[in-house]
């Protein structure tokens, strides 16, 4: 009979084939630049990240976390056991039970993939991925029936019996469509391919650090010596500029299009797709065009016409620039990325090249960076007036105590007037509470964060050693920042540097420390009475920096109940003002800051709360009739017992 | 802009060491790199086409921001500080077989008198034009180029080659200056003797402060009024009144001008 002989070749064939894919994918992601990890531990650390990290990310949608669980689940048992029953022939009907009971659990898995596939949403990805559920049904159904024999159930012969040629011919079909696409199409580049890479891609991931709940936001410094190097180029022009990991990285992608359902730039109808531009990263490293892709577009941008390379320059007809620039940066699509994709250091990294070896910051972006080299700051001001903002505020330099428990860094909204408004009330609420602080007047320099999201990095790392250069002079445990991009940069991105001015000094975001201060009973607060209020999440302290509590907690404390909005916390969404985007400024057919502005009205509060001047200034903008727009420590001085009035009046006399 | 195809023109840009109106700090002089970008839209499509001549100190860190606008090189005649680069400069220009020679209207820093220009065409005998907007052709040695007047006018003036351009403020601003090309550059120096320039030895230099004006007194009651005094000056200057014109034209006039102000992309 021929099955002996057919089916054990055809599954030993399907599975040569796909180590061969397997074999040519790996020459792939290898063409990209050395990175530092650790195979081995990656590798025994993967299973435990594929049930932790990952499914913690995958159960924020139960139906789907149920549903991939018992198909993937399902399908890596039973390919096992496929191996022992039908290639090598182990004849226990122990194992066939076994094997008919994972393809079970497989097979309902898929119909419930099938299922949600019959009506997907927009965001997910149809073309190859809408036969995924059928090829997973051929393949549970085709093994199920060739397994029955050997768990008992049938006698051997039923087969020849019965059905004859006609059923040997319908499951030997089944049986190549479901090993087609689930051992072949893994390695080849069918939708299998994210278990494959994606396996691999948790081994291997660029920021091991984000394993075990931990975070790893920072941007990694850019090696300025590849400027002078033979061949160096500064960012990543072509695919193989990129790390070996990144590539495998993208090559992860389910096309869920999570990303894109939660991308302000998106959803603002400019030309950015966070899935679309993994996608197109895959084109490059594999070469190609993007014509079989099935997802949403770039807004405004038609799919087919984009070609690329691993060596060919990315922005070359792969990908347009104004797509790497309408990124806000918001790590939105990182967070919700189930295949803990990069998505963010990606971008950045394209932006260096454009930056740093083209030259070609759109927009003002040249100019501000010309401005932040020239000046430390992104507006040209004259260095010397940093500090006019508090020339009545009588505040003490650190060039003068040379220590305090507490350095307040006031960045670049000391230059802006809205901002100063915060700092002002910040500066009273530090008086109120008594706190032993000083600043550092106008040897504090612009943080960076500006010019390394426009790909600047050179620029960054000349004033991160400089402002380090400053702050090691002096002697303080903590610096507190209204201003979370400069908190992140102070906080995760200065320690590349060698310096040891942050060694023992805890970095805060003001809502945090003035928590503290509130929470030791240091300031004294009235109820807030006044109307409905909500609170956004900038991105640079939730996303980056995981501060969700803190900015509520003080809200409560002035007995403020917070209508959240429905996208808040890990979900909220941009203002649109981060990663130099308006400056940038990118066309689409929204503006990010109107639509924020539309979640806080639908909650019907009279006030938005915020931590960050970019935030206010953004949310600001946004046309009236609207909420008012107030920060934190703005709302804190409004409410302040015990009166700094008299601690003030007291100074004057 | 559209350069002489027949003939390979050799444009020379001298550059300076600028200095920051804010900071104070150096950087690529203004009108210099509007110089520079201006040699390289003309001679975009020759290979090295453009040459960038400075007279001073090879490793001054200002010169590498013009090398980020994408120059291979950059030819510095190595000299004393304290010595008069007119005579070397116009030494290697007369060698260097220049077509046109760019400079800007006056330098950042040192002395900045705005004299370098003309004291190098009358060395060499060439035309010297100032404050030049842009160069709009050169055809059979004959250049046209559109000088910068006052409240946005441009006087189209022919000159021969070879010659000498100030570049004022009003010509295209300088491209980008990106950091890899600038580390890459390269700066092929040349030791050069020159005179002491003893004149300016003597000379105490000081920061430059505007004069204060006095302060016009304006008797507004409201906010517009004040606004309107602030503002009134330049209102009846430039435009054009357009009665004749039909619809379609005066339309047209209206858009060109949002389109020109950037109102419109
Ligand atoms: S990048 Fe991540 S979130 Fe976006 S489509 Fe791919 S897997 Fe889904
Ligand atoms: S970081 Fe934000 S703006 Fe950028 S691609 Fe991701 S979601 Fe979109």
């Amino acid at each position: 009979m021929i099955f002996e002989w057919l089916h054990p070749l055809l599954i030993a064939t399907a599975l040569l084939l796909a180590v061969i894919g397997a074999v040519r994918r790996v020459k792939l992601w290898r063409a990209g630049q050395p990175d530092q990890v650790d195979l081995m531990a990656g590798l025994m650390a993967m299973p435990g990240r594929y049930l932790h990290d990952l499914h913690d990310i995958v159960e924020r949608d139960k139906y789907m976390s149920r549903t991939h669980a018992a198909t993937g689940g399902g399908f890596v048992l039973s390919a096992l056991l496929i191996m022992l029953v039908h290639l090598l022939g182990i004849d226990s009907q122990i194992l066939a039970w076994a094997l008919l009971a994972s393809l079970a659990l497989m097979f309902v898995g898929a119909l419930f993939v099938f299922k949600r596939r019959l009506n997907p949403p927009s965001r997910i990805s149809k073309g190859p991925w809408m036969r995924l559920p059928k090829s997973l049904l051929a393949f549970a159904v085709g093994f199920f029936v060739l397994t029955l024999p050997a768990a008992g159930v049938l006698s051997d012969g039923f087969m020849s019996q019965v059905g004859g040629v006609l059923l040997t011919l319908v499951l030997t079909a089944l049986i190549i469509w479901g090993m087609g696409e689930l051992f072949f199409g893994m390695t080849w580049g069918g939708p299998m391919k994210h278990a494959f890479a994606g396996a691999l891609h948790l081994a291997f991931h660029r920021r091991q650090e984000r394993f075990g709940g931990g975070r790893s936001t920072g941007l990694k410094p850019l090696d300025l010596s590849l400027a002078t190097e033979v061949g160096g180029v500064l960012g990543v022009a072509k695919p193989t500029d990129f790390k070996w990991n990144q590539l495998l990285g993208f090559d992860a992608c389910v096309q869920c299009g999570k990303c894109e359902a939660v991308c302000p730039a998106f959803a603002a109808g400019q030309p950015l797709n966070p899935k679309k531009l993994i996608q197109d990263m895959v084109v490059g490293l594999a070469g190609g065009s993007d014509a079989k892709y099935a997802g949403s577009p770039y807004p405004g941008i038609e799919v087919g016409n984009a070609k690329g390379g691993p060596n060919q320059i990315i922005t070359d007809g792969l990908l347009a620039p104004e797509t790497l620039w309408s990124c806000t940066t918001c790590r939105a699509c990182v967070e919700e990325c189930p295949m803990m994709i990069e998505h963010v250091d990606a971008i950045v990294d394209m932006r260096r090249f454009l930056t740093m070896e083209k030259g070609s910051t759109p927009n003002k972006g040249a100019e501000v960076l010309d401005n932040i080299i020239a000046t430390d700051n992104p507006n040209g001001y004259a260095p010397a007036s940093r500090t006019h903002w508090a020339a009545d505020q009588n505040l003490p330099l650190m060039r003068d105590v040379k220590q305090a428990e507490v350095l307040f860094w006031v960045s670049d909204g000391a230059f802006d007037m809205r901002s100063q408004r915060i700092l002002r009330a910040f500066v009273k609420l530090l008086k109120a509470a008594k706190v032993d602080f000083a600043v550092l007047g106008d040897e504090e320099l612009d943080c960076g964060d500006v010019a390394r999201r426009l790909g600047d990095d050179a620029t960054f790392q000349n004033l991160a050693k400089r402002n380090l250069a400053v702050l090691s002079q002096y002697k303080f445990s903590k610096i507190v920042t209204t201003d979370p991009h400069a908190y992140h940069c102070l906080r995760n991105e200065y320690n590349d540097f060698g310096s040891d001015a942050l060694n023992g000094v805890e970095v805060f975001h003001h809502t945090t420390f003035l928590n503290s201060l509130v929470q030791q009973g240091s300031l004294q607060l009235d109820p807030f009475i006044g109307g409905k209020v909500t609170y956004h999440d900038p991105c640079y302290l939730g996303r980056y920096n995981g501060e969700y509590e803190a900015p509520r907690e003080l809200l409560r404390s002035m007995g403020i109940e917070i209508a959240e909005m429905e996208r808040s916390g890990f979900r909220s969404r941009c203002c649109g003002g981060g990663g130099g985007a308006p400056i940038t400024d990118i066309p689409g057919e929204r503006r990010i800051a109107d639509m924020r502005m539309e979640d806080a009205n639908e909650t019907g509060a009279e006030l938005v709360a915020v931590g960050c001047q970019q935030c206010t200034a953004m949310l600001e903008g946004v046309v009236e009739p609207r909420p008012q727009v107030k920060d934190i420590a703005e709302i804190l001085v409004g409410q302040l017992v015990d009166p700094t009035a008299n601690g003030l009046a007291k100074e004057v006399h | 802009m559209q350069p002489n195809s027949s003939q390979k023109l050799k444009i020379v840009t001298l550059v300076s060491v600028g200095k920051h109106p804010q900071s104070g700090r150096v950087r690529r002089a203004d009108q210099d790199s509007r110089a520079v970008e201006l040699g390289l839209r003309l001679s975009a499509d020759q290979a090295d086409g453009l040459v960038v001549l400075h007279a001073g100190d090879p490793n001054e860190p200002s010169l590498r921001s013009y090398a980020g606008m994408g120059l291979t090189a950059i030819n510095v005649l190595q000299l004393d500080p304290a010595a008069d680069a007119v005579a070397p400069l116009g030494e290697q220009l007369h060698q260097s077989g220049a077509d046109i020679v760019l400079t800007g209207v006056r330098a950042e820093s040192g002395e900045g008198s705005g004299m370098l220009p003309y004291q190098l065409a009358e060395k060499l005998g060439w035309s010297i034009v100032p404050r030049v907007a842009d160069i709009v052709s050169v055809k059979e040695g004959v250049a046209e180029v559109l000088q910068a007047l006052p409240r946005g006018q441009r006087r189209a003036v022919k000159v021969r080659l070879p010659f000498i351009a100030s570049i004022d403020t009003a010509a295209p601003m300088a491209r980008q200056s990106a950091f890899g090309p600038a580390q890459r550059a390269a700066m092929t120096v040349t030791v050069v003797n020159a005179e002491t320039d003893t004149l300016r030895q003597s000379w105490h230099e000081a920061v430059a402060k505007k004069r204060p004006k006095r302060l016009k007194v304006i008797k507004a009651k409201t906010a517009a009024e004040r606004f309107k005094a602030a503002t009134a000056k330049s209102q009846s200057e430039g435009g054009r009144i357009m009665k004749q014109e039909s619809a379609g034209e005066q339309a047209q006039a209206i858009l060109d001008l949002l389109v020109e102000e950037g109102v419109l992309r």
